[in-house]
């Protein structure tokens, strides 16, 4: 996912700085201003259409699938987790790839953030820890492995040493 | 019907400037000096880090503010009756805020982010004590009542001139029978301003409130969801209404430029119109790991997101460059930082969108993406349009020193902005004191871009602050 957004913020950012480049590069040459509002009127027309025929689709697919547990799930393996400057206290905080987690995610004196990282320390969710809530974050480890817990909400001097690990073991053991 | 601005409100205005220039390169500096404890090639203690942080972040929204208040300011008054006193009120507030921020944080160890996230100022784990906090927020409190008054000043001289927000907005021409000439794009955009900034100023002024509260009598507690949504919304609107407010700059000095006016055609006040909404509702973009939140306003926050960005896109970032397409410009500085400034707008609208996304948001959410996509429209568009318009009110248009700086700033801008939004797409945690070795790659690079940035600001700083004396006398 991360790749996929750095590719498509790039390469349209790219697209974005051509055309500011190439409208420079003419404006020098001079030109009848009536003319020239007319054929951008047309342009920018068609860039709106095409930009919202564009979203709509791009808008229904990437709300198919939310990352908002309403209920908790009775088969799923419940992790507690509750954030605290500044340490993580998990508990089991051992469970088995395969199978949904349901991490239950509170905090008792500030808000928190609980990011799930993977043994390459790229992420893979998160949701935000807060006292009073208990936030339910679904996901499943693909695989067996160790990972860590790091907290991603700025939350005091102590911030950047919140950190915890998770093994995952492989189904059946 | 255009009013001469006064000798007065001119050098009222290149006080602000002045103030502003100063304070964003210190800021910029306390920006270098994270970048390069992040690096690894500064040794500083975890808590200076966080001061550091906050002073910067805090600063870097006033400053932000203060510029586009300074444009929008200037410009206004050339259609509205505005109020010099208020105006120069607002900055003196601004001056009493910023010593009680930077007394709370440098003397009192305050370190609680400009986000100030309910209930972190009660709760700092001994890092600060109660009063740094209270004199901190009160600091923030200040800054925004002066804002406020500000904002009062140019919603009063709006009605008088234009009757009601909805014919200040264009309305009358957009959606009736009106053939009578449109507002001018700098009331459109003013009013919009007003609109949107009351509304986000009242928000952060009452959680400012409850947070000193809530510090002094630990009794009184609100939802700590409650305190998060009225943080987000005020801090959300009003730097986007920094943005707002600078964009003046190009539709008022760009078309001197190209000899082609910037009109409020149909498309630019249904544009208005729609980022007046959208600006209101589209906050909880920034609540989306918030599970316990409605869903349909993290959905709404997504779908709003995406509609953001046409308005930016297609009217204001399109709209210049065909004001610029072969109009026989010749170039000068003024020009060219707008001209900059509107693609640096541009561009950050679209990292920002693809994190706007909530699938996307789960991997990139507080990661160094975010500041890799807020730094690509305040440090290459706020900042261009605040400079390009240093250079216009000093009336230079540039020399060799000048465009090195302009290409010192390029460099160094774009260089360290993408050294955030790699990093974030490396899941780099944002807002951390010390990084991982495998992280410092990226950060080394970044510290030398930010190096690279400053000394194109600092140039366009210096330069402004020596046609100062001259420009206060014209």
């Amino acid at each position: 996912m991360q790749d996929l957004a750095w590719n498509i913020s790039l390469w349209l950012m790219l697209l974005l700085a051509a055309a500011f480049i190439f409208v420079a590069m003419k404006s020098g040459e001079k030109a009848d201003a009536a003319e020239v509002q007319s054929s951008a009127g047309k342009i920018r027309a068609a860039l709106f259409w095409v930009i919202l025929i564009a979203g709509v689709p791009i808008t229904m697919v990437t709300l198919t699938d939310l990352p908002y547990a309403a209920q908790s799930d009775s088969t799923a393996q419940i992790v507690k987790a509750e954030g605290s400057q500044f340490n993580w206290d998990i508990n089991p905080t051992q469970v088995v790839a395969g199978q949904p987690v349901e991490f239950h995610v509170t905090a008792i004196d500030a808000t928190h953030g609980f990011a799930v990282y993977d043994d390459t320390m790229t992420l893979l969710t998160q949701t935000q820890a807060m006292p009073e809530y208990t936030n339910i974050l679904k996901y499943t480890f693909a695989k067996a492995g160790t990972y860590k817990v790091l907290c991603l909400e700025y939350c005091g001097s102590g911030h950047h040493v919140m950190s915890e690990e998770i093994t995952v073991v492989a189904g059946g053991n | 019907m255009e009013n001469v601005i006064s000798k007065g409100a001119k050098q009222s205005v290149l006080g602000y400037l002045a103030t502003a220039g100063v304070v964003l390169l210190l800021l910029m500096v306390f920006g270098l000096t994270m970048r390069a404890a992040q690096a690894g090639g500064l040794d500083i203690p975890a808590e200076i880090f966080y001061q550091l942080m906050t002073a910067h972040g805090i600063g870097m929204v006033g400053i932000a503010g203060m510029c586009g208040a300074a444009i929008m300011w200037y410009f206004l008054g050339q259609y509205v009756k505005l109020s010099t006193p208020i105006f120069l009120l607002n900055i003196g507030l601004f001056l009493v805020g910023v010593v009680m921020i930077l007394g709370a944080i440098f003397i009192g160890g305050f370190a609680g982010a400009w986000t100030f996230l309910y209930p972190l100022p009660a709760n700092s784990a001994g890092a600060w004590g109660d009063m740094s906090a209270v004199v901190h927020l009160s600091g923030v409190l200040i800054i925004g009542v002066g804002f406020l008054l500000f904002h009062l000043d140019t919603g009063w001289a709006i009605l008088k001139q234009y009757g009601s927000l909805g014919k200040a907005l264009g309305w009358p021409q957009l959606f009736g029978n009106s053939t009578a000439d449109a507002p001018p794009p700098t009331v459109v955009a003013s009013t919009m301003v007003l609109i949107v900034n009351v509304l986000g100023l009242v928000s952060g002024a009452s959680i400012l409130v409850i947070s000193m509260v809530n510090i002094l009598v630990p009794e009184f507690s609100i939802d700590p969801l409650l305190g998060k949504n009225m943080i987000f919304f005020f801090g959300h609107v009003f730097i986007n209404a920094t943005i707002y407010m600078s964009v003046i700059a190009v539709y008022e000095i760009l078309p001197r430029y190209t000899g082609r006016a910037w009109k409020s055609s149909k498309p630019f006040l249904f544009a208005w119109t729609c980022s007046t909404l959208f600006v209101v509702i589209v906050y909880p973009h920034h609540l989306l790991m918030d599970i316990n939140m409605p869903t349909w306003m993290a959905v709404m926050g997504q779908v709003i997101s995406y509609l953001s960005g046409l308005p930016v896109l297609v009217v204001t970032a399109f709209g210049a460059l065909a004001y610029v397409h072969r109009s026989g410009m010749k170039w000068g500085m003024p020009a060219s930082l707008l001209f900059l400034a509107v693609f640096g707008w541009a561009a950050g609208v679209i990292p920002a969108i693809v994190d706007g996304t909530i699938s996307v948001n789960l991997v990139l959410h507080n990661t160094q993406w975010v500041p890799g996509h807020f730094h690509t429209y305040l440090l290459l568009g706020v900042v261009p349009m605040a400079m390009g318009f240093m250079y216009y009110i000093t009336e230079n248009e540039g020399s060799f020193i000048d465009t090195a700086g302009f290409w010192a700033f390029v460099v160094g801008g774009f260089g360290f902005i993408f050294t955030f939004l790699w990093a974030g797409k490396e899941s780099v945690p944002r807002r951390f004191a010390e990084h991982q070795a495998e992280w410092m790659g990226t950060d080394q690079l970044g510290a030398l871009f930010a190096a690279v940035t400053i000394l194109g600001v600092a140039i366009f700083a210096v330069r402004f602050l020596a046609n100062l004396g001259q420009a206060a006398k014209s």
